[in-house]
């Protein structure tokens, strides 16, 4: 019977179990087929998809392709793994949204923030407390790799302004506003509307507090260009920026960057 | 002179710079967005640009806080 290990297609006999393909991985203590975890003495059908993975084990840049096109479909993961994403600030919401495409096997990311790592930063954002003090991109460069070490990073150390977002973020697939001062966020969006035309955008506004889930949401205000928050909450006292409602806007900032990659048309709603 | 305002009507005096109207609005005009009848105004043209009787306004106002 024809079955398929590692993505290439082989034939083995009839009766096979994981343990004979298991046979030529030492070592590996990871069995799966089609995706699920199975014990040695699995019985395997023809067009089975095997893959005998070691825990702890260093996968490849092709394994790790591989692994996740088998999750999400090659179609789909070639499409991600070959688009560049720019976030710009590396706070609540852009550590989050980076994680999360680095997750999903974004091809490459281009980072901006100017600041380092805080104590206060903790309580919502996606580094740890033996990072305060590190430049956040640096911290940032250095989580993602320990998630997925085959996206490609680019990072700005650097305050951003309209000539710097011009220069650098111009040729992204999808542009990414994670700004906290909302000069810059307006700032951002001007540019996205004029000099940068037509840019896919995704901007966020009104994430703090713990106000209902259901407030926050996605909106198109123009074509390609798309904006998440429930537009009115900053943050102030007894109603700070906290992680839950501000994860919540970084991941459908997140999956907006996805439905954008992958519908590629000016409604991407 | 009437003019719409995120789809609201509005009065204002005639001559009004969009700089005006925000003061008006209290409206922050370094945080917002402001279309003119379908046109980008440039920050530094807020207090050049004269609105016209039934301009149509879009503001999109952000706040802080990622």
């Amino acid at each position: 019977m024809k079955i398929c290990i590692h993505e290439r297609e082989e034939e083995w006999p009839a009766t096979t179990t994981m343990t004979e393909v298991a046979a030529n991985f030492p070592g590996a203590d990871i069995l799966l087929v089609n995706g699920h975890h199975v014990k040695h003495d699995y019985k395997l059908q023809p067009g089975d998809e095997c893959w005998c993975l070691s825990r702890g084990g260093t996968s490849s840049k092709q394994e790790m392709e591989d692994l996740l096109a088998l999750r999400h479909t090659p179609e789909i993961q070639r499409i991600i793994q070959t688009s560049t994403v720019g976030i710009m600030g590396l706070g609540g919401l852009g550590s989050m949204v980076a994680v999360a495409l680095a997750r999903m096997g974004i091809g490459r990311l281009l980072l901006a923030d100017f600041d380092v790592v805080e104590p206060t930063n903790l309580n919502r954002q996606y580094f740890f407390l033996d990072q305060v003090g590190s430049p956040k991109t640096k911290a940032m460069a250095a989580n993602l790799a320990r998630i997925n070490p085959f996206v490609e990073l680019e990072l700005l150390q650097q305050r951003l302004d309209a000539a710097a977002i011009k220069k650098h973020f111009s040729k992204v697939d999808v542009l990414v506003e994670c700004f906290d001062d909302p000069v810059m966020k307006a700032d951002a969006f001007r540019l996205a509307l004029t000099d940068m035309k037509p840019i896919r955008y995704v901007g966020a506004s009104g994430v703090a507090g713990y106000g209902s889930n259901n407030d926050i949401r996605t909106q198109s205000p123009y074509p390609g260009i798309y904006l998440v928050g429930d537009g009115h909450s900053d943050p102030k006292q007894g109603l700070s920026l906290m992680a839950a409602r501000v994860g919540i806007a970084a991941h459908q900032q997140a999956n907006q960057v996805v439905r954008i990659l992958l519908k590629d048309s000016e409604n991407a709603l | 002179m009437n003019i719409t305002v995120n789809g609201e009507p509005k009065e204002t005096s005639p001559n009004n710079s969009i700089l005006n109207l925000l003061n008006e609005l209290e409206i922050n005009a370094q945080t917002v967005v402001v279309e003119c009848d379908n046109t980008i105004i440039k920050q530094e043209e807020y207090a050049t640009t004269i609105l016209q009787d039934g301009a149509v306004l879009e503001l999109i106002r952000f706040v802080g806080g990622g």
